[in-house]
């Protein structure tokens, strides 16, 4: 799933004198704040947090209230999706118009009917409703389908993200990695011809490298080995 | 489905005569939402104006109106904030009070799609959501009548059940939804000067929300919430138009609470008041004080269910620490702290510990003095008054207590100081007070009787700071008679202050806010959520009879008090027109409560011989500083 990206950041983090005593969980506390809202600074949505307090010394801020300014270093894990990426969610509600789903149990993301392709039709089957495509019977999606969706807009104050069905790599996830050649298929046969060629060339490039490799590596042994036993005579 | 219109209906002219199927009139909407957007809003402003037509609706008028909604509900991603701007306004100024069950299913609906398809809508569902926590205040009155009759309870029910409902619904499709609702019901709570009826059911709302499925989440700051409030309300009731104090009473003689099946008679020229009559007089033309006791019901009632499903031990901690925040802080509050009480009641083993455990910390280990000496006043009068807590529990508090006291005079060496020693002077006058109250339950078991004589309470009576002269008089005697009595301690019989309440010295140490006076758990004054309390609570006079069942002429005469009058104060009567010195002096005499004949000074404010069946202590709140 892309949109998660993790980042190392350097702050400072402003303490109120009465934590002087307890540091640590107040650092924690300060960075907590930052969690599950989006923040322009790191250009994303903080979702965990790691903090490294370097240096035992704070500087103390002139003003009515002396607060400690502590630097550390934070790794940071972010959330950040931008349009085109490809992301899952679970569904959680279908109704004859849109799909709502939830990213990572706290984002929401709505897939309206028109940005659902063609393929897809809305059914209720036994009192429950799903999405059905009409080529392959069993790629299903109803409530608790993890799907596979592009993002159109991610409304960064609420969380919410627009996303769209309609490019053919998207739609129940299992299904889609399950029947990976079949989807793949239902393109134009010209395009099938492109990735086989595209595979090929690929294969026949692994093969190249690995044999590159393979001298390089044995020389890199080869050196290891004498330098050893230089060492052991000497 | 089809539906039949009216050709009367002047609002649809286009649409007369004509039946439309569920999806045609997606149809029709969703190309009057889009024709909007280019400028073309005749379909469109005819959208609103269904939507806003809510005056006793007829049959058909309702199917229309809900027929829109179910069509907006499929239409929602064709609606834009700024140019359906109109349609948006109509659809959240609606409230669900005014509509019957079908219409509001039918709002609630577009509401969740609303809010599942765009976040710029989650904040206005919500707030409109909130808003429907009270009947539309355009016909406030109305509603208020009808609440008083079982068709309003159902329809109360009806509303509040779907609003719940879809606080859960939103919550499963947008998961942060939670967190923006508790800032919106934060927000939005009413302020104390609300009619009643309106912030109960708020706060009802908040207490439902609590023990909801989102219970996790924004609980804890509703009851924070709920809690600032009940301060609030309490703060803003005077002592002043209450009651006045005969000062030259003890502080145990003004006390005649009657106990189950006998009512302190008082008579004025030939009235016979009962306690009862008492508090309603006082209390029944107080709207802050009525506020506050449905309040404090519902927040009670919301404890006993929270006792009943297992979940109090949560609950009490949050109200442990909203307590610390705010009740101990604030200046004498007379009524909130007893949530506390309550709880403790529901829970004495777990809440009732945690809370003496948490005051005797701030006691001994608190920063500001203050605080400190409003904790111990807070347990000692908790240990005195809760009538669920086990005389064991109490000797040993008492003892950590008394240990604290006594390192703290062998450090001392100096002499009588009531400002330097505040503090231990709070401290022994708790012990005393506290054993006022449970001397013979403590005495009566011989481990605990034992456990006494070892605490070092004659070292600490007798040091050289001489507390005994410092605390309040009326408690020092009344310690001395029972010690004496009970032959527990050998304490000096003469005692200076004999009949006096308090002293220049017990002032001094009790300093501005009079601390030295300060019993938060004195009997509960509110007339509705009294029974809540009364069953737990100990009064003065049911341990003074255990005490002086023999001696008649000790006993603080009911027929003295029975025999005099009382005088019950008038409106507040502070004169605005007085001079600034005027309200100046008064308040320095409110702080005083030396008995002195007060009567000339307000301009008779105060008639003949004051003589309070009181059960609170002395109004010294100053709240003109």
């Amino acid at each position: 799933m892309e949109g998660l990206k993790e980042s190392e950041a350097n702050l400072v983090v402003y303490l109120h004198p009465s934590m002087a005593k307890c540091v640590n969980d107040a650092i924690l506390r300060e960075l907590s704040s930052l969690l599950f809202t989006y923040s322009e600074t790191f250009d994303g949505v903080v979702l965990a947090y790691d903090p490294n307090v370097r240096s035992n010394l704070a500087k103390i801020l002139p003003g009515i209230h002396p607060y400690l300014g502590v630097r550390l270093k934070a790794k940071l894990l972010l959330f950040s999706p931008k349009p085109n990426m490809l992301l899952e969610g679970e569904v959680v509600k279908i109704s004859r118009q849109s799909i709502h789903a939830v990213i990572l149990g706290f984002s929401s993301a709505v897939i309206a009917d028109e940005d659902i392709r063609d393929e897809f039709k809305y059914k209720v089957k036994h009192g429950k409703e799903v999405f059905v495509s009409r080529h392959h019977k069993k790629h299903k999606i109803k409530a608790g389908t993890i799907i596979r969706f592009l993002v159109k807009s991610f409304d960064e104050e609420i969380l919410h993200i627009s996303g769209s069905l309609v490019a053919v790599h998207t739609g129940c996830a299992r299904w889609l990695d399950a029947n990976l050649e079949e989807w793949s298929q239902a393109d134009s046969t010209t395009r099938k011809r492109k990735d086989r060629d595209e595979k090929e060339q690929k294969t026949a490039d692994d093969k190249m490298m690995a044999n590159r490799e393979m001298p390089s590596l044995k020389k890199d042994d080869r050196i290891k080995k004498l330098k050893k036993k230089r060492k052991e005579h000497t | 489905m089809g539906i039949e219109l009216a050709p009367q209906q002047t609002v649809l002219h286009d649409m007369d005569e004509l039946s439309f199927t569920d999806s045609e009139l997606d149809y029709h909407v969703r190309n009057a939402l889009k024709a909007a957007v280019q400028g073309d809003c005749d379909s469109y402003n005819q959208l609103v104006a269904v939507i806003h037509h809510k005056e006793r609706l007829v049959p058909e008028e309702v199917a229309l109106l809900m027929t829109c909604l179910k069509a907006l509900t499929g239409a929602v991603s064709c609606m834009h904030i700024v140019h359906h701007r109109s349609l948006l306004a109509a659809i959240f100024g609606m409230s669900l009070w005014n509509y019957g069950t079908d219409v509001m299913d039918a709002l609630v609906e577009l509401l969740i799609s609303l809010a599942a398809s765009s976040g710029q809508y989650v904040d206005l569902c919500l707030e409109m959501l909130v808003t429907n926590f009270m009947p539309p205040s355009s016909s406030s009155t109305y509603f208020i009548e009808l609440l008083k009759q079982p068709r309003g309870i159902d329809k109360k029910h009806q509303v509040l059940d779907r609003v719940h409902s879809t606080f859960q619904d939103i919550a499963n499709l947008v998961p942060l939804s939670p967190l923006r609702l508790e800032k919106i019901v934060r927000d939005r709570m009413p302020n104390i000067y609300t009619k009643e009826p309106f912030i109960v059911m708020y706060v009802e709302n908040m207490l439902t929300l609590e023990s909801g499925a989102a219970g996790k989440l924004v609980g804890g700051s509703m009851l924070v919430a709920i809690m600032d409030r009940l301060i609030d309300l309490d703060v803003e009731i005077a002592w002043d138009d209450i009651l006045q104090d005969d000062f030259s009473k003890g502080i145990f003689d003004m006390e005649l609470e009657d106990l189950e099946g006998f009512s302190d008679h008082v008579q004025q020229d030939g009235d016979e008041l009962t306690r009862e009559s008492l508090m309603q007089r006082f209390f029944g033309g107080n709207l802050v004080a009525e506020k506050l006791d449905s309040l404090l019901v519902l927040t009670f009632e919301h404890l006993e269910s929270c006792s009943g499903s297992g979940r109090l031990i949560q609950v009490f901690e949050t109200l442990l620490q909203s307590f610390q925040k705010t009740v101990l802080t604030a200046y004498k509050s007379k009524f909130a702290q007893f949530v506390m009480f309550y709880a403790c009641s529901l829970d004495p083993e777990n809440c009732g510990k945690m809370f003496v455990s948490t005051l005797v910390n701030i006691f001994v280990s608190g920063v500001s003095p203050a605080w400190r000496m409003s904790a111990v006043a807070y347990l000692a009068s908790y240990l005195s008054r809760a009538k669920f807590v086990a005389p064991s529990f109490v000797a040993a508090t008492l003892e950590s207590l008394v240990n604290w006291c006594f390192d703290y005079c062998n450090k001392q060496d100096g002499d009588i100081n009531p400002r330097a020693h505040k503090i231990f002077y709070s401290g022994c006058q708790a012990i005393m007070y506290v054993l006022c109250f449970r001397m013979r339950s403590i005495i009566s078991v011989p481990r605990l009787r034992s456990q006494l004589l070892l605490m070092r309470i004659e070292d600490i009576l007798r040091h050289p700071l001489k507390p005994l002269e410092v605390c309040l008089p009326s408690i020092v005697e009344e310690f001395l008679r029972l010690a004496k009595r009970n032959r527990i301690f050998s304490v000096p019989d003469t005692f200076v202050d004999y009949g006096m309440l308090e002293s220049e010295l017990s002032r001094a140490f009790g300093g501005i806010e009079r601390l030295d006076t300060f019993f938060p758990f004195d009997p509960y004054l509110l007339r509705k959520s009294d029974r809540f309390i009364r069953p737990n609570f100990v009064y003065w006079s049911m341990v003074r009879n255990s005490y002086y069942e023999d001696d008649e002429d000790e006993s603080a005469s009911d027929e003295d008090i029975a025999e005099a009058g009382i005088s019950i104060a008038d409106d507040i009567s502070v004169d605005e027109g007085d001079a600034h010195l005027d309200e100046f002096d008064y308040a320095l005499d409110k702080m005083s409560i030396t008995p002195r004949d007060s009567s000339t000074k307000f301009g008779g404010r105060i008639q003949g011989f004051v003589q309070m069946p009181s059960k609170i202590r002395p109004s010294t709140s100053p709240e003109s500083l």
